[in-house]
């Protein structure tokens, strides 16, 4: 029965996403639309005074990055809960936890990778100085997957209910308001020149504390919700 | 005979008469302790030497602050009994809790707004404390909402009881960072007024109107459990001699 490994299952699980990402583009590109271009009504909202672009900057860029988080996540678990795949993974012989690792790592690749990608264009359409803007790669870097880790339990939770969506962005977002702190503060920090060992140390280590339960309470709330 | 005791608390009839028993005598003595902390709090205890009587509002204020922590490691800890043990009485007070928690959030920081105002002139500052209670509230709201949801009672406790353990694990998270990003963003301003240590004459009530909104809480608790009991069970045969009789 358990002649597929579990690296096998969990290389198959990420690598199906991938495909699945690919032949859907427009539900990977959506996404990261909705980051540029919520990020870009800033200047024209407040004014485009360089000086007042530059201090909100890293906030405008990590708040629109929980939003355009939020919009991408439903995608980890709903067309597997509406076609069935999810009892599947429920069933199967591996560990559950760690086949919602893979599929969270799946959405990383799939939404988080390209916010990361393209934020160092924001920052220069922001004004933020290059270390600004370095230190906001890595808060992404490091942060991105904790927004999918904290939104996949968020979604394991909402997946059989007809307006989960709504709820979801009530239940998720107060979880990613540590997170929103300690990066925007690193990126101002940084921006002002000082040292940021402090703000990425906290951001690694909730990357950890996520990594390390996040996949528990999702497989836990995979189960109650298909009950 | 313990054992029996707890065994025979568990089964929700005799929770239901249980409880019954205990609310007026709950009620009673939460009124009672209210009307002493009330007393002691607003006529006995001398006016404060700087904030003059506005600093009275702390006699509700700083009990409802204490009471929205506590009812929610109440619900995380109910909540937890309820999926391990399948307790259906523990989900039954992890989810009457909720609504009790984000009312006492709420007070907290309707209070503190109108304490807010003569002392730091404007009514919302974003202190940190303000706003952890604040960011409190918001994760109660996502705790009722969830709950209503959901049909499936028993589904709906159990997906409340992870969604309050989640929280319950981010609450000293999101206390401190919030802390954290108050004191780099606006350093110590109005906000940090020395706080003088209390007088036993302050503290008293304030002891008084801890210990009756913990009654308060109790009793409201036991009220909705019945009321959840008694919906839950609404088929079985206890529930309609009950309603029968009346």
């Amino acid at each position: 029965m358990n002649h597929h490994s579990l690296t096998r299952a969990i290389s198959l699980l990420v690598w199906r996403d991938l495909i699945l990402a690919m032949r859907h583009r427009a539900e990977m590109v959506n996404p990261l639309l909705f980051f540029v271009l919520v990020t870009s009504l800033f200047p024209l909202g407040i004014g485009a005074n360089p000086n007042l672009l530059q201090a909100v900057g890293p906030g405008v860029i990590w708040v629109a990055a929980l939003l355009a988080a939020l919009l991408s996540l439903d995608g980890i678990f709903r067309s597997d809960f509406e076609d069935g795949t999810l009892e599947q993974y429920l069933l199967s012989s591996h560990p559950v936890s760690l086949l919602v690792l893979a599929k969270v790592l799946a959405h990383w690749l799939i939404t988080g990778l390209p916010l990361l990608l393209i934020s160092p264009l924001l920052g220069v359409l922001l004004g933020l100085p290059a270390d600004g803007i370095q230190i906001l790669f890595v808060t992404l870097l490091l942060g991105t997957p904790v927004l999918s880790l904290i939104g996949a339990v968020g979604v394991a939770l909402t997946v059989g209910l007809r307006k989960g969506g709504m709820i979801l962005s009530l239940l998720v977002l107060p979880l990613y308001i540590p997170l929103l702190i300690f990066a925007s503060s690193a990126v101002d920090t940084a921006a002002a020149g000082l040292s940021v060992t402090a703000h990425l140390s906290l951001i690694a280590a909730l990357l950890v504390l996520a990594l390390s339960l996040s996949p528990f309470a999702t497989a836990a709330a995979l189960r109650i919700s298909l009950s | 005979m313990f054992n029996n005791f707890f065994h025979r608390l568990a089964s929700p009839r005799h929770f239901y008469r249980i409880a019954g028993a205990l609310i007026p005598w709950l009620a009673g003595a939460c009124l009672l302790l209210s009307m002493a902390g009330l007393y002691y709090g607003l006529v006995v205890a001398p006016p404060d030497y700087q904030q003059g009587d506005s600093y009275r509002i702390m006699f509700i204020h700083v009990p409802a602050a204490w009471m929205s922590l506590f009812i929610y490691v109440v619900m995380a800890g109910t909540g937890a009994i309820g999926l391990i043990w399948r307790m259906k009485l523990a989900e039954v007070v992890a989810i009457s809790s909720a609504p009790i928690g984000a009312s006492f959030t709420f007070l907290a920081l309707v209070t503190g707004s109108i304490w807010g105002k003569p002392m730091w002139g404007t009514w919302w500052v974003w202190d940190a404390r303000l706003t952890s209670e604040l960011i409190l509230l918001f994760l109660y709201l996502g705790v009722i909402a969830l709950h209503g949801a959901i049909e499936d009672r028993r589904i709906a406790a159990r997906a409340v009881a992870i969604l309050a353990l989640v929280g319950v694990i981010n609450i000293p998270i999101i206390h401190y960072s919030v802390e954290w990003w108050n004191t780099l963003h606006q350093g110590p301003t109005v906000t940090k007024f020395g706080k003088p240590s209390i007088d036993i004459s302050m503290l008293i009530p304030l002891l008084l109107m801890a210990l009756a909104f913990k009654l308060y809480y109790a009793f409201v608790v036991l009220m909705r459990a019945r009321c959840e009991v008694l919906e839950r069970e609404r088929n079985a045969g206890w529930v309609r001699e009950l309603v029968e009789r009346r």
